[in-house]
């Protein structure tokens, strides 16, 4: 499942919902990101999370497919905000559903790498310094080609 | 042909629009020649798309290369390398 949205999210109130109605569920794995007060040698005090609204959704959900076709999950949910955030504030949550932990763990972090490289949103950091756009991080780029060596049966 | 155009971050910011829509001539196949063509549109054009190699595209929703055609797309955006999560 995919929401792309403004409001914040609670990562009790979701994983709750994941879990209503049933009791096969072995291993939830979460991921959180939050905005940091402080980064590339400035200190941030504003992000502003622009996006392409049609494409986030279309391109999240491409990747949940990919993942659940890779591991086998038995729910995914991304929550991704845009908007104007403020540090410590939620930017993202990624939660994997699996039977053992191993997909959720591998699952959690594909989607995590996927995302950061290929969802339209860009954040722009306001703060003392000024305003600027964050550029992409080229390790993002590096960490999708990870996930495309070839795998061992076992995973 | 009439195609929707969209700029995001500071591709918006440099040509000063968010979407438009454009009769693209029919001479233009790639999104590389699109990208020279909004060059020539105007300064604002000209610094928005000064460094095209790193300006990414996508058509109807999806991630592009430059040499990708053109000719059937509804909507083609633009936009630097992506930053969320």
């Amino acid at each position: 499942m995919i929401k792309v949205q403004q409001e914040d999210f609670d990562i009790g109130v979701e994983i709750a919902r994941l879990k209503a109605g049933r009791s096969d569920i072995g291993a939830i794995v979460a991921f959180v990101g939050t905005v940091r007060d402080h980064a590339g040698g400035r200190d941030v005090e504003e992000m502003l999370l622009e996006h392409y609204p049609g494409m986030t959704e279309t391109e999240l959900q491409r990747i949940e497919a990919e993942a659940c076709s890779r591991w086998p999950l038995q729910a995914c949910l991304i929550v991704h905000r845009y908007g104007t955030l403020a540090p410590s504030d939620n930017i993202v949550l990624v939660l994997t559903v699996s039977e053992h932990r191993k997909a959720a763990f591998r699952a959690a972090e594909f989607l995590l790498d996927y995302l950061k490289s290929h969802a339209p949103f860009w954040k722009r950091e306001s703060g003392p310094e000024g305003r600027r756009w964050v550029e992409a991080d080229t390790r993002d780029e590096a960490a999708t080609a990870h996930w495309d060596k070839p795998k061992h049966a076992a995973e | 042909m009439s195609t929707r155009l969209l700029y995001f971050a500071w591709v918006k910011e440099k040509t000063g629009i968010g979407a438009e829509e454009v009769d693209i001539p029919a001479h233009i196949t790639t999104v590389a020649e699109l990208m020279s063509w909004l060059k020539g549109r105007g300064p604002e054009f000209d610094n928005a798309f000064a460094r095209s190699e790193v300006i990414r595209a996508a058509i109807d929703h999806k991630h592009v290369r430059h040499d990708a055609a053109i000719r059937a797309a509804r909507e083609i955006a633009f936009f630097p390398p992506v930053t969320g999560g």
